[in-house]
């Protein structure tokens, strides 16, 4: 053994793990109860869905549970904005796995994906102001270099001259430092390398946001501003359905797109063509094309995140 | 016993299959690739012209002098013309019998929907870049149908350095034009200090 101990674990009969005496097995399980019904009524009292608080994660839920979940989402939209809306939970594909390329030596900084993006995913307009998208303006002296970037720059027309831009969102890691500082796993990495977050899971904890080296997760401090006339009613439940205050949300590739073999909206609007986006899996993407013939690297690499998202030079 | 008597079991499908497959294919054709190659569907937009220019021949019809000169019209080209200009103009790839169409250096003709051949005679780092994906914006499905632009619709065939675009519509259809302004930015995000100013409504009553 070595004197690192495992974290204990609390396992019923087990010993407390703070090391009292062992409760009476009876007197636990009357306290459980207890707590249980004093909590459902606490929550009935504070007008949470009971049923929704203590449904199953997620990954566990049957077809049957999963209908009933994207049917309320449904519901409360409908309520929260007036618009019918179509929810699905469209699975990972097999045989896919995602790659995202992000040309720098043609991005000029426009903004175009920040707000398409925005629009396609249901983000919250102002106050909180979100966006998944963060476009950085860097100079051409220092190289990627954040001690050198500006993310508010303003300018009448881009690019601007000695600088270059540099857009940051989730880089969807394959070791992604947020998915392991979730205390209650309440977000995931899917088998087609998209890193999910359950808003009705979210306890809004933030560590993630800490633990994410990107900056890419956002908090909504408040109540998210959607107007209902430009709610995207095409959603997906760990996507772009509309958030409530308190939880985090991120980039998703755009899952309600791409799950169904459609590009990322930010993609389909870059002027500039300096995205790109495919199968990594498929030896034939466009993808594939761009890690086998140009420069390619990925951001932090010094970090171990292995992103899914990789910046190219294809001059 | 069961691993002795299989085989020729196989071997008897395998020349049953042989014989239906060379019975239905007596052409002398090299076996197919066993899964077929999904079909994929490309697609390109119309090219961008400006109001009224097209068909040329409508003025071009009795022009028909080769000798290189300053034009007394097409100023809005001859303006702005930047492609290598000291070596070239119009009739290195606009065709002097058929202006509607336009000419490839072996002399060929090529219409104005296929132009990336033309400029793909000089620019085939890009071209190959280009029909591979990795050039130029796509529409469409990562896994399927997808629509191409033109390398007019982002580059000014007269002044092809890219600078901006714009969105314009031709025949009905939405495509993109080249511009000589280069792109303005969306609006700057609100720095966090900005955003702080909210308050709750039932905050902002008391």
């Amino acid at each position: 053994m070595t004197s690192r101990k495992a974290l204990n674990v609390i396992q019923d009969g087990g010993a407390d793990p703070l090391g009292a005496e062992p409760m009476n097995p009876s007197r636990r399980a009357f306290l459980r109860t207890a707590a249980a019904g004093a909590a459902v009524s606490a929550l009935a009292g504070c007008g949470v869905d009971v049923g929704e608080f203590l449904r199953s994660h997620f990954k566990e839920l049957s077809r049957d549970e999963l209908a009933k979940v994207l049917a309320k989402v449904e519901r409360r939209n409908k309520e929260r904005f007036g618009k019918d809306t179509k929810v699905t939970a469209e699975g990972p594909r097999p045989g896919v796995e995602f790659g995202y390329g992000l040309d720098i030596s043609r991005c000029v900084g426009c903004r175009r994906c920040v707000y398409a993006c925005v629009k396609e995913n249901n983000q919250s307009r102002e106050q909180p102001q979100i966006h998944w998208i963060r476009v950085l303006e860097m100079e051409k002296d220092h190289g990627v270099d954040l001690a050198h970037s500006e993310l508010y720059y303003d300018a009448d027309t881009v690019p601007r001259p000695g600088k270059f831009y540099f857009p940051v969102q989730c880089q969807q890691c394959r070791n992604p430092p947020c998915v392991k500082a979730c205390p209650t796993q309440a977000t995931w990495k899917e088998q087609d390398g998209i890193v999910v977050i359950d808003y009705d899971w979210c306890i809004g904890c933030r560590c993630c946001m800490s633990a994410c080296p990107y900056g890419a997760r956002h908090m909504n401090w408040a109540e998210p501003k959607l107007p209902a006339a430009e709610l995207n009613p095409v959603q997906h439940y760990l996507g772009n359905r509309p958030r409530p205050k308190g939880v985090v949300e991120k980039c998703t590739f755009c899952i309600q797109r791409t799950r169904n073999g459609r590009y990322p909206a930010c993609v389909e609007v870059c002027p500039v063509g300096a995205r790109k986006f495919g199968n990594l899996l498929d030896p034939e993407s466009e993808i594939r094309r761009v890690m086998e013939t140009k420069r390619v690297f990925v951001f932090k690499e010094e970090l171990a995140t292995h992103p899914q998202f990789y910046y190219f030079y294809a001059t | 016993m069961r691993q002795k008597s299989t085989p020729w079991i196989v071997v008897l499908l395998a020349a049953l299959v042989a014989a239906r497959a060379l019975a239905s294919q007596p052409a002398a054709k090299p076996a197919a690739p066993p899964e077929k190659k999904k079909e994929i569907l490309y697609e390109a937009r119309p090219p961008p012209f400006s109001d009224g220019i097209f068909p040329c021949m409508e003025c071009h019809k009795d022009q028909k002098d080769p000798t290189r000169r300053e034009l007394g019209f097409h100023d809005e080209q001859q303006a702005v013309f930047d492609h290598d200009a000291e070596h070239r103009w119009c009739l290195d790839c606009h065709d002097l019998q058929n202006r509607d169409v336009l000419r490839l250096a072996s002399g060929a003709t090529v219409p104005f929907t296929e132009s990336y051949r033309l400029c793909g005679q000089c620019h085939g780092d890009k071209y190959r870049d280009w029909r591979a994906g990795v050039h130029g914006r796509r529409v469409g499905m990562w896994d399927g149908a997808k629509t191409y632009l033109l390398c007019v619709s982002c580059h000014n065939p007269h002044s092809p350095s890219f600078k901006g675009v714009k969105e314009i519509t031709v025949d009905g259809k939405l495509t993109v034009a080249p511009t000589l302004e280069k792109i303005k930015p969306e609006p700057r995000p609100a720095r966090p200090e900005e955003m702080r100013g909210w308050k709750r409504p039932a905050e902002a009553g008391r």
